[in-house]
């Protein structure tokens, strides 16, 4: 079987690291959170790093990628989307790499959260602004 | 023992004050009526290794007029630090002679009156000559190119760049980043490329779809006895500022992890001196070398600040090199146990009318030039007022073109870019036809003409301010604020984004803009594929010719707060 590049890593994607499990449309960032953590107290911080452009280059299609290394699970969160749940990743035990990266949809210039279960059980939040601009004025 | 961090602090406090670094004594001799190319070119050699840098020529390879800003607003942490000082604060931070050469090329104070004592700046020819005495005494000094040097210019325009690649490539660039040069697209970028006998540099350019790096992030050299790594950094907002339907198959970005680990791998393979070759713009340059750790020296560009001595941030130095070819940076730097231990700094003024142009590249551009010379020359009007574009509000520059779309495309309201390219033209001068493009020529002019509301104009300068006024410099793309024609407004630069902008009028009845209402809006540069109309330089080659003697009025559209 020939695989093309695209399909072996959406292969690689599913075997090894991640499953991406939408979420149900939650109606706010702090449903979401509270969903994902039961209540739990999350701390700002060290333990997981987001990767997010500083301007989108194109506001339909942002890469990001998330890291936690020990994680058991990372959500990440679109706080101006209509919808602000994009996805949370869930690790297994034989997880190689506790990250992921994906493409989301930003209505407008919003905070991009990602909030990681670490293997102690305790969460943790990071953010980064993710512009959306018109553009078209360069040096 | 004197630590590395005090030894560079120590280094910059002497060069101030005895005249190693930045524009040194020739002020002095300027003022004696003695200006010779060989003060100009005067250093004391240092150290065991040379940088060259020039950078953000924007195609320009005769001598030309330009205006230095006279409103350049830096907020945040970098409010009233150089690069944004201008003027008489500039003059006395620097200690420099007011009327000096010095201050006529680092400000806009005198301009004119001081332009016709001292004359025009840059040309290829004479940065040839600097270049070549350089590398007499310094036969291995490096010579960097920052990148916008294939745009800018009606011959750049015509010949896809092809004219000042040939310069660029016989004055001996041994390595470039890039913006601009995308404008030409992605076929005739690669096909460029291709034949540069020099790596193109990007560490932050990225294929679009496979977010995996697309070109040389770094090359090596060894000169002077030590192993040197020079990482390219291109323009980072590359598909927001301009056209990204013209190179859809790259992203870019900051990429500072990405930078760090760029460092840490040429670390570890035995770099000496690292140095980036970057088109980030001063600001952006600023807090990158307060997060990757490791870098000696940026030698940045895009935002085209000419600041006389290095900006230490930690224990990196970074060099502004300015535009237009009015400078060249020359930086010799000792090179000691894979470490830098001290450096010597000059910025070298290219006055024309001082340095001998180098024969052979003066034959080049004139080769270069040839096929175009009777379109370049002709007159198409003549101005008495001074045009100049750079500044964050509107320049006369921009206030022409503004006027030429408001007639000529029959507008209420109309756009220009805030870009910082563009060369002056003398009041009492003719405008030729090269005159314009200077200040227009690109690969996408068309003007077009539409229908905005109040509100999506609002959203616009909201827009376009944020770009230039956010607090921190890596939401900052580096241009100037657009240029309105048609309608008035204020501006509170300290205000956050969607509250900086207020006040704004339409200038022919007085009105408070309705942001309900349709606006008849005319515009130049446009990002967005498809977009029709006639090129600028034609709709302002015709309103000229109209008007024939243009005169100014001093434009009082826009009122600035908050700085």
């Amino acid at each position: 079987m020939i695989l093309s590049r695209r399909e072996a890593l959406v292969l690689a994607l599913g075997s090894v690291a991640a499953a991406a499990i939408p979420l149900p449309a939650l109606a706010s960032v702090e449903e979401a959170v509270a969903a994902f953590t039961g209540g739990a107290a999350v701390t700002d911080g060290a333990g997981v790093t987001l990767t997010a452009p500083e301007i989108a280059e194109n506001g339909n299609t942002v890469p990001v990628s998330v890291d936690a290394p020990g994680a058991s699970a990372i959500m990440v969160l679109a706080a101006g989307n209509p919808t602000p749940a994009v996805a949370t990743f869930t690790f297994g035990e034989l997880a190689g790499a506790h990250m992921a990266s994906t493409r989301i949809r930003l209505s407008k210039t919003q905070d991009v959260i990602a909030i990681a279960k670490l293997a102690d059980g305790s969460f943790v939040r990071t953010s980064s602004e993710v512009k959306v601009t018109i553009g078209g004025c360069g040096g | 023992m004197i630590s590395r961090r005090e030894f560079l602090q120590a280094s910059v406090a002497a060069s101030a004050l005895y005249g190693a670094s930045g524009v040194g004594n020739w002020s002095r001799l300027a003022a004696q009526q003695a200006l010779t190319q060989d003060q100009l070119l005067q250093f004391d050699a240092f150290g065991n290794v040379t940088l060259i840098h020039i950078t953000d020529i924007h195609a320009q390879l005769k001598p030309i007029w330009f205006r230095e800003p006279e409103i350049n607003i830096g907020v945040g942490e970098v409010k009233g630090v150089p690069p944004h000082i201008t003027g008489m604060d500039f003059i006395k931070q620097f200690n420099l002679q007011p009327g000096s050469p010095e201050a006529y090329a680092l400000t806009y104070e005198d301009f004119v009156a001081l332009g016709k004592t001292y004359g025009k700046m840059g040309g290829m020819d004479r940065v040839a000559t600097v270049v070549k005495s350089i590398r007499a005494e310094r036969p291995e000094a490096i010579l960097l190119d920052g990148g916008d040097t294939w745009h800018g210019s009606m011959t750049s325009l015509l010949t896809k760049g092809q004219d000042v690649v040939n310069v660029m490539n016989k004055l001996g660039v041994e390595a470039m980043t890039s913006h601009w040069e995308w404008t030409l697209g992605t076929e005739r970028v690669k096909e460029i490329v291709e034949g540069l006998p020099f790596p193109f540099l990007g560490q932050n350019i990225f294929d679009a779809e496979w977010d995996e790096p697309a070109f040389d992030p770094y090359t090596w050299f060894e000169r002077g006895g030590a192993k040197i790594a020079v990482i390219g950094q291109a323009f980072p907002y590359m598909p927001i500022a301009n056209p990204g339907w013209m190179f859809p198959e790259y992203s870019f970005g900051i990429r500072d992890e990405r930078m760090q680990e760029m460092v840490d791998e040429v670390r570890a393979e035995g770099a000496d001196l690292v140095v980036v070759l970057s088109h980030n713009g001063f600001d952006v340059d600023r807090k990158m070398a307060s997060r990757v750790s490791g870098i000696d020296v940026i030698l940045t560009g895009h935002t085209h600040d000419a600041i006389p001595e290095p900006v230490l941030v930690g224990e990196t130095i970074l060099i502004a090199s300015g535009s237009h070819g009015k400078y060249v940076s020359r930086v010799d730097l000792d090179v000691r146990d894979g470490k830098m231990m001290g450096f010597r700094h000059k910025l070298i003024p290219i006055f024309a009318d001082v340095i001998t142009p180098d024969a052979e590249m003066a034959a080049l551009i004139d080769a270069e030039r040839a096929p175009f010379k009777e379109q370049l020359e002709e007159v198409v009007g003549k101005t008495e007022s001074l045009l100049y574009r750079r500044g964050n509000f509107n320049g006369t520059w921009d206030d022409l073109i503004c006027d030429a779309m408001l007639s000529e495309r029959d507008a209420e309201i109309v756009m220009s870019p805030g870009v910082r390219w563009g060369a002056s033209v003398m009041p009492g001068e003719n405008i030729t036809r090269e005159d314009i493009y200077n200040a227009t020529s690109m690969t996408y002019p068309n003007c077009y003409r539409t229908e905005m509301t109040g509100e999506f104009l609002n959203v616009i300068l909201e827009d376009v301010a944020d770009n230039l006024f956010n607090p921190d410099p890596y939401y900052q793309q580096g241009g100037d604020m657009v240029r309105v024609g048609g309608m008035g407004f204020a501006i509170d630069v300290g205000q956050p984004m969607g509250k900086r902008i207020s006040e704004m009028t339409l200038l022919k009845t007085g009105e408070a803009i309705d942001p309900a209402r349709n606006y008849v809006v005319a515009g130049w540069a446009s990002v967005n594929e498809g977009t029709e109309g006639p090129p600028i330089w034609d709709v302002v080659e015709s309103h000229i010719r109209k008007i024939g003697t243009i005169k100014l009025d001093p434009n009082t559209s826009v009122k600035v707060t908050g700085a």
